[in-house]
């Protein structure tokens, strides 16, 4: 292989840092979850490359598995978006106030 | 060294991360997402490791993301387009971006992973398969029950109970 562990690693910690900021800035509930599916994949990355480098196949299976856990998560989400702009007719988070508890 | 392929799929992977949260239309955020994960597929495929690349294929790909432009195309128009955002926490974000990336990365390549490589064959994706069916197996079946039951939870959580009459808050 020519390429090394250290590159796969940047490229996640630039996918990461870019999920955080969509996270942070974005008040568009759908584009949080856009946030929320880039560090899942930049998890998934991470652990694959490692997994690569050991070897083992042991990364790629918890990988599989967080495949399957983060396609459940989107699905709940979703529907949490929908319900809620039912409710409020909007996706704008800050418009969420009674969600507060 | 990086190859010409690593570097045209990070190039895409970023690329269209960052158009995916930027770009004004939530459609064509969420192909732009879509082209991020193939890229993580496509990086999957440069680590030996073609089954997960498939598997996020398929999953990712082929599910989340039409889920995703599907819930889109429910919302109004409006706000599909709709981009308020604070300018200063804005700015703030993308420092916190900048700081993370920096911070993180001087981290990695001041640690002693630079001089990782490896010249040892790769794992056989049959082994996956062998240790999803006999060791995993428990795992395997209290996936499927998550899965399961979050399909149906989202079901009925998306589900209008009376099509004339039902409840807002305003």
């Amino acid at each position: 292989m020519t390429n090394g562990l250290i590159d796969f690693v940047l490229v996640s910690v630039a996918l990461l840092a870019i999920g955080i900021y969509g996270l942070s800035v974005k008040r568009n509930a759908i584009r949080m979850l856009f946030g929320v599916e880039m560090i899942i994949n930049s998890a998934n990355l991470n652990l694959v490359a490692f997994a690569r480098f050991i070897p083992n196949s042991q990364g790629q299976t918890l990988a599989l598995f967080s495949i399957a856990i983060a396609a459940a998560e989107v699905a709940v989400g979703l529907a949490l978006v929908i319900v809620a702009y039912r409710m409020y007719k909007n996706i704008d988070i800050e418009d969420f106030r009674s969600l507060k508890g | 060294m990086v190859d010409a392929v690593f570097l045209a799929l990070s190039v895409l992977t970023i690329g269209s991360a960052i158009v995916a949260l930027e770009i004004r239309s939530l459609i064509y955020g969420s192909i732009a997402l879509m082209l991020t994960l193939s890229g993580i597929a496509g990086f999957f495929l440069l680590l030996d490791a073609p089954f997960v690349a498939m598997f996020q294929l398929s999953v990712y790909v082929g599910s989340i993301a039409v889920l995703i432009l599907f819930t889109v195309m429910l919302v109004r128009r409006e706000l599909i387009f709709n981009k308020i955002e604070d300018k200063r926490r804005r700015y703030a974000g993308i420092g916190l971006m900048l700081a993370l990336m920096l911070g993180i990365g001087m981290i990695i390549i001041g640690s002693g992973m630079k001089s990782i490589e490896t010249n040892s064959p790769s794992v056989d994706y049959k082994k996956i398969g062998e240790d999803f069916l006999t060791y995993y197996s428990p795992a395997l079946i209290v996936m499927a029950l998550i899965l399961a039951s979050s399909v149906v939870g989202a079901l009925t959580l998306a589900r209008r109970e009376d099509m004339t009459n039902d409840q807002r808050a305003d």
